[in-house]
């Protein structure tokens, strides 16, 4: 919380800020920032610039497939903050009281660029610390670090571990280690429940969400991974161009003005019209499903809201799904 | 119209569909429920009358040191059929007050400058809104 005044204070007195990392953290802050930084513009106050820089193509690409990650990257611009992505951080150093950071194209390692700053938060990720493994003679992980344990969250006899440092046997969908909030409540009470007597696996789904500036939100459960394969449903309606506005009040619902043709025919365009990210609403609500042998095991809900349950319940069956218009009925992805 | 595309590494598909493509209810049956889930949402009172101790609306002051002493005021005051909602369980409620008192840290108020009232204030003020939240 002190960290979070302090950022508070640097930003209103006008200092620029450099952010490294391209995750949730990273991309959260960015977006925070910059908006933060442009009122305090528009209200005459010290204002400087908010810069992000990350290895990766795009924001959040970890999880959001590639066109998604652009896009967003572009909707994190429009925020405010200026968004290098596809770069790699080379040096760092302190030149008159300024931070200089060097970085380099990897598909252009002669050729160096320079940003200037006078703030750098680096939010490249945590590791877990497992140095109690090594005394205790616990097993860690060596593909996800962290401690490894059972589906029932036990290391050995007497020994639970939950939350972020806890690489556990997810019975529907392998073995994962999850560094989010919910999860950590869920595996938390898990734990605590085995520890007095329970044999319970871990089954019921923690969820994860975040909120990149007041237009784009999102929630999601289960294995999120971009490198699985993924189909994705948007919503499309003859909506002028008008982004989210600021709260979820603001969301109009799409109405078709045109007369129904046989919109029930896909038809299978060619790669020449790819999903363009220059499209400013293109992808603004709709669910992303991330599958596993045509099993649906992760599930993100762009923009749209309170649908977790269904997604759950999907995971959950793990039935073979042909059909993603289907699917996507369920989530009812045209209204709030 | 609706239209899907294949971006070239073919891996990530997207749709985009209309109001209209997803409008007819959906083919997708889901499985039948097995059993209760006590991990989903529930309000207070769970299907077979129990008090759901992880509703939210109880604002965590079911767990903790004080989370037993809790349950014995709240069950008390959840049973109470007293004009006065609660009355008959003035000795619950005062032990409640007592362990609040034992850990300021986690049931103080957030008011540091009030006097020792606040506490018993807050507490019965969760109860309250709890009861009320309750559908």
């Amino acid at each position: 919380i002190d960290d979070f005044f302090t950022l508070k204070n640097i930003v209103d007195s006008g200092a620029n800020v450099a952010i490294v990392g391209g995750g949730f953290l990273g991309s959260e802050l960015a977006c925070a920032l910059a908006y933060r930084s442009k009122e305090n513009a528009k209200n005459g106050k010290p204002s400087g610039k908010i810069i992000q820089l990350m290895f990766e193509k795009g924001n959040i690409s970890k999880v959001l497939p590639e066109y998604l990650s652009k896009w967003t990257s572009d909707r994190v611009r429009e925020e405010g903050a200026e968004v290098v992505t596809n770069i790699e951080l080379v040096d760092a150093s302190l030149q008159e009281g300024k931070i200089s950071l060097s970085y380099i194209d990897p598909k252009e390692p002669r050729k160096t660029s320079y940003v200037t700053t006078d703030h750098v938060i680096v939010a490249v990720g945590i590791e877990p610390n497992t140095d109690l493994a090594e005394s205790a003679g616990l097993e860690i992980d060596p593909d996800q670090g962290g401690f490894l344990v059972n589906a029932e969250l036990q290391a050995r006899h007497n020994i639970w571990v939950a939350g972020d440092a806890a690489s556990f046997y997810d019975i529907k969908l392998g073995r994962r280690r999850v560094e989010h909030y919910d999860h950590a409540i869920v595996s938390g009470k898990l734990a605590g429940e085995n520890m007095t007597g329970a044999h319970n696996p871990y089954w019921h789904q923690s969820m994860f969400w975040s909120d990149l500036g007041p237009n784009i939100g999102f929630e999601a459960i289960g294995l999120t991974d971009s490198g699985l394969q993924t189909v994705a449903v948007y919503a499309k309606g003859k909506f002028n161009d008008e982004g989210q506005k600021g709260d979820s009040d603001g969301n109009r619902e799409q109405k078709d003005a045109v007369p129904i043709s046989n919109s029930n025919v896909l038809k299978e365009k060619t790669s020449e019209t790819r999903p363009t990210t220059d499209n400013k609403n293109a992808y603004n609500k709709g669910v992303v499903f991330y599958l596993k042998d045509n099993r649906v095991v992760g599930v993100v809900l762009w923009n749209i809201f309170n649908r977790i349950p269904i997604a759950r319940k999907i995971i959950k069956d793990q039935q073979v799904i042909t059909d993603f218009q289907e699917l996507a009925k369920l989530f009812n992805i045209h209204q709030d | 119209m609706s239209f899907c595309i294949k971006p070239e590494n073919g891996k990530d598909k997207v749709m985009f569909l209309t109001s209209d493509d997803l409008s007819s209810p959906s083919t997708i049956k889901l499985k039948d429920d097995e059993q209760f889930d006590p991990w989903e949402q529930h309000g207070l009172v769970l299907p077979n009358g129990s008090i759901n101790w992880n509703c939210p609306c109880l604002g965590g002051m079911a767990s903790g040191p004080c989370g037993l002493v809790f349950r014995r005021a709240f069950t008390c005051f959840h049973n109470s059929d007293a004009n006065s909602k609660g009355s008959e369980c003035f000795t619950e409620f005062s032990s409640l007050t007592q362990c609040f008192a034992k850990y300021p840290n986690l049931y103080g108020s957030k008011n540091k400058s009030s006097t020792s009232q606040p506490t018993t204030t807050s507490a019965t003020t969760a109860i309250a809104d709890a009861l009320s939240s309750q559908t």
